[in-house]
């Protein structure tokens, strides 16, 4: 196979999302030859529909807000099981990455005093999110693949890594091997340096709010290339996905409807998050009605509505109600905003909520209540980074967003996911720059790994007669939906292990029509055996923490430890790439000037 | 409340090829995509479709349904009689891929060609200061997810190769008149906006605004003004010595970034 496209760059990213973007403008600036590969066309990924705001501590609704609050808040959120490190710079970072989106042409809402406005999410102290209406992700995505085409940055759309290469002798990164999706035909990177930016993996879970890309490429690569993953039993519901009708189930509700006033009720018609509020958030949870109604005009002397606990929290609490039997006709709870705020504030700060709601499920927001349910939505586990330069345990590997782990702990809180893209992606572009500059040689491609790489993507072309690749995923995300979700119990996981042996031997034999002119089965047949990797990871990790904490319940477990709570799970695959096994770490300690923002008692 | 859906989905390459006859078991509340899909889970592995998002954000799954473009993640199948039969084709303005996918690469070719936001020199970030209803004009361009459906029904294009490369299209044309309205950009792009781009091909059919899944008044608040600005532009003898630069009054940019207001 020596007649294949071939490539060199210094720095290749693969995925064009806000993280993606952000570290190829960053590698780009720093001077290396950049080239950013993605499997959808340009502008179109998972970014897109991030819909609340990027949490930054600019301070321009509330002076009273600075870095170390929402450094704080984030250490909270994530139940302090948070690289410190990383949700330290983050704080301190995110106001100049937003402002930096201003120069390149964002155009944010604004405050009187013509700021960047900011509003109030879930979980954030004050209200922090920019923002534009409920589309700030669209906004986010636009402005940096306008800087990065206006930068000259090549793009290689529609084309999915299958593979990360490495040189024989020291183990570093040496390129990439993929597919031109329109055309199936090969294409080889020749790197130091690649940074995954993949996203996430909600698409092995049957509701999900993610796109079809997200099939968790890149946790798998990393470990393919050796590279461990960190907290990954931690998987984020979001509280609020639609419902009904079934075609549009987990499709995000976003978060900004509670921060501008909405409330959830159950099937009686009563608030019933009162009722959920644990003893870790009741110093700073109003348990009254009224004190959480005043709180949205006057933030200082009263105490943020339970509706506003961090997403974990509130995920477990329509769990309940709908298991309680006090759930909507089609399982989920009410979402209402309509009761409380007038239908032109409605139709102005969530314009797309009142499309979608009004074209996919014939409810008019602005009159009725909207029924709402936990939908996967994040993952907080990703490839273990270091903190400052984003770099794997594989030299020349580096991971940022979705894909890296140990920013958000065991929690992330809304807002926090765009200028996590933001940050790291800057740093993480900078110092693969960096990195490629030290190095005394580049690191070899060996054409054997290439030829080997071509032959395991055209592999399910060779078989006749096997499964199909739709009917192993759909069987995949039942039994991650069911056994690992939301409650999870060491039977039930252990049930999903077994499964997902099963489902192995299944995507080895299954076969695909057609030819490889953009051919989804085939792609997909691909993609299956990253989720079934991802999966794995998932379960094990699940399984091995015995306890609960943020995005990881379990009822055998129903409280958290504070043993658990020092350690980190993390997963690599077993000698001979067999499975995935799992081993700890201790979670790095916090220097004592941080450890005082918590004086009060409150980890 | 299911029922079978005849569908008559486009299939082939560059090569050509044919409306392929489906029925598929559909239920409440889908979507054609949702239909599609089902098509491509039991019928045919191999049937080629872009989509993404599933909720009308990202602009991927754009098709031409009975003959006009829409997204089919937000086409829901309730519009439809149960005993009519669907047909799905690609884009007509871009060439095929392969069924239902085409080769929109012309819009990123357009794309490239838009010079660069510009603030003014020296006006640091987080200095920046604008009034939301200085902003809002933008933001309403700035809604597009680049589905390209504008492009693909636009007249000048659809069926007119040859018109291509001298003209940039609906999605373009809103991209330079956000650049316009912003109230700190400080380049002109107007003579470059009917030169080079096309503008005066437009004959304000509103066929674009009529296509738009996000609702822009493509016509009325884009091209329309634009139109009117670069005629003030061409025939104006004063702007001549000064058109590669925004004049103040233009671009309503105050010199240090602070807020525009009606009295300045």
């Amino acid at each position: 196979m020596s007649e294949i496209e071939k490539h060199s760059y210094d720095v290749v990213v693969i995925g064009a999302g806000g993280a993606g973007l952000r570290a190829a403008i960053g590698a780009h600036e720093a001077g290396a030859k950049t080239a950013v590969v993605c499997k959808s066309l340009l502008g179109k990924a998972h970014t897109v529909m991030a819909e609340g705001g990027i949490a930054a501590s600019m301070g321009n609704v509330w002076p009273e807000d600075n870095w170390q609050v929402h450094f704080r808040d984030t250490m909270r959120g994530g139940k302090m099981l948070n690289n410190w490190r990383m949700a330290q710079l983050h704080a301190q970072q995110a106001p100049d990455r937003v402002w930096e989106l201003e120069s390149w042409g964002a155009l944010f809402d604004r405050t009187k005093e013509g700021k960047i406005s900011q509003r109030d999410f879930g979980g954030h102290r004050y209200a922090r999110l920019a923002h534009v209406g409920d589309r700030t992700g669209l906004e986010m995505i636009r402005t940096l693949q306008q800087r990065a085409v206006s930068l000259g940055i090549d793009v290689f759309m529609e084309c999915t890594i299958t593979e990360l290469l490495k040189d024989d002798s020291a183990g570093r990164i040496s390129g990439a091997f993929g597919y031109w999706r329109e055309s199936g035909r090969f294409i080889a990177f020749e790197a130091p340096a690649v940074i995954l930016a993949t996203g996430g993996i909600g698409k092995s879970f049957k509701v999900t709010s993610n796109s079809w890309e997200y099939t968790g490429d890149g946790h798998a690569l990393a470990m393919e290339a050796g590279a461990p993953l960190i907290n990954m039993e931690f998987v984020q519901f979001h509280p609020t996905g639609m419902v009904w009708p079934p075609s549009v189930r987990g499709i995000l509700v976003t978060e900004s409807v509670r921060g501008d006033g909405g409330v959830l009720r159950n099937s009686e018609g009563k608030r019933f998050m009162f009722n959920y509020i644990s003893d870790y958030f009741k110093a700073e949870t109003a348990d009254t009605e009224e004190e959480a109604d005043r709180w949205y005009e006057d933030h200082v002397n009263n105490r943020r509505p339970p509706e506003l606990l961090p997403r974990d929290e509130v995920a477990r609490a329509i769990n309940a109600e709908v298991k309680a039997g006090r759930g909507t006709p089609h399982g989920g709870v009410y979402l209402d905003i309509a009761s409380r705020r007038s239908p032109e504030f409605i139709q102005k700060r969530l314009p797309s909520m009142y499309h979608q709601f009004k074209e996919l499920a014939d409810v008019d927001i602005t009159k009725e209540a909207m029924e709402i349910g936990p939908t996967c939505h994040y993952v907080m586990g990703g490839v273990e980074v270091d903190a400052d330069t984003q770099m794997s345990k594989v030299p020349g590997l580096y991971a940022v967003g979705e894909v890296s782990g140990g920013m958000h702990g065991a929690n992330r809180l809304g807002g926090n996911s765009l200028g996590d893209l933001l940050v790291f992606g800057k740093l993480a572009g900078e110092h693969a720059a960096t990195y490629v500059t030290g190095l005394p040689a580049r690191p070899a491609v060996a054409e054997a790994d290439v030829d080997a790489a071509g032959k395991a993507a055209l592999a399910p072309f060779e078989r006749e007669g096997g499964e199909n690749p739709y009917t192993v995923q759909h069987d995949l995300q039942e039994t991650m939906h069911n056994l690992v979700g939301i409650i999870r119990n060491a039977d039930e996981i252990t049930d999903a292990l077994a499964k997902i042996e099963e489902f192995k031997d299944r995507v080895a034999t299954l076969s695909v029509e057609g030819h490889r002119q953009y051919n989804p089965g085939w792609h997909l047949s691909i993609d299956l055996k990253n989720m079934l990797l991802v999966s794995e990871a998932i379960a094990r990790a699940a399984l091995d923490r015995k306890e609960s904490r943020g995005g990881h319940t379990r009822d055998d477990y129903p409280a958290s430890d504070p043993s658990w709570g020092e350690i980190n799970v993390l997963c690599r695959l077993a000698d001979g790439k067999a499975g995935v096994e799992v081993f700890h770490q201790p979670l790095p300690v916090m220097p004592d000037e941080l450890k005082t923002l918590f004086d009060d008692g409150s980890h | 409340m299911g029922y079978d859906l005849k569908m008559r989905v486009w299939r082939g390459d560059e090569n050509g090829g044919d409306l392929v006859d489906f029925t598929v078991p559909v239920e409440e509340g889908e979507v054609v995509l949702d239909a599609i899909h089902r098509l491509q889970a039991t019928q045919a592995g191999d049937l080629a479709v872009r989509w993404n998002c599933k909720a009308g954000k990202c602009g991927s799954c754009s098709a031409e349904i009975n003959g006009r473009p829409r997204l089919m993640c937000m086409t829901r199948l309730s519009i439809f009689d149960p005993g009519d039969t669907i047909t799905v084709t690609p884009m007509r303005t871009f060439p095929v891929i392969r069924d239902l996918v085409t080769d929109v690469s012309f819009n990123f070719e357009k794309a490239k060609q838009v010079p660069a936001f510009t603030p003014p020199e020296g006006l640091q970030p987080g200095e920046y200061r604008m009034a939301q209803v200085d902003v809002e004009r933008s933001q309403e361009f700035r809604k597009c997810i680049e589905c390209f459906m504008c492009q693909d029904v636009c007249h000048v294009i659809r069926d007119h190769e040859e018109n291509k490369p001298a003209f940039a299209g609906p999605r373009f044309f809103i991209r330079y008149a956000e650049l316009d309205m912003h109230p700190l950009d400080t380049v002109d792009r107007k003579e470059m906006l009917r030169e080079e781009q096309g503008l005066g091909f437009c004959n304000i059919t509103k066929c674009c605004t009529e296509v738009c899944p996000e609702h822009i008044k493509i016509t009325d608040n884009a091209i329309i003004p634009m139109k009117e600005r670069v005629v003030d532009v061409k025939f104006d003898p004063w702007t001549k010595f000064t058109r590669r630069r925004k004049s103040p009054e233009q671009s309503r940019t105050p010199a240090k970034g602070r807020l525009s207001t009606p009295d300045e």
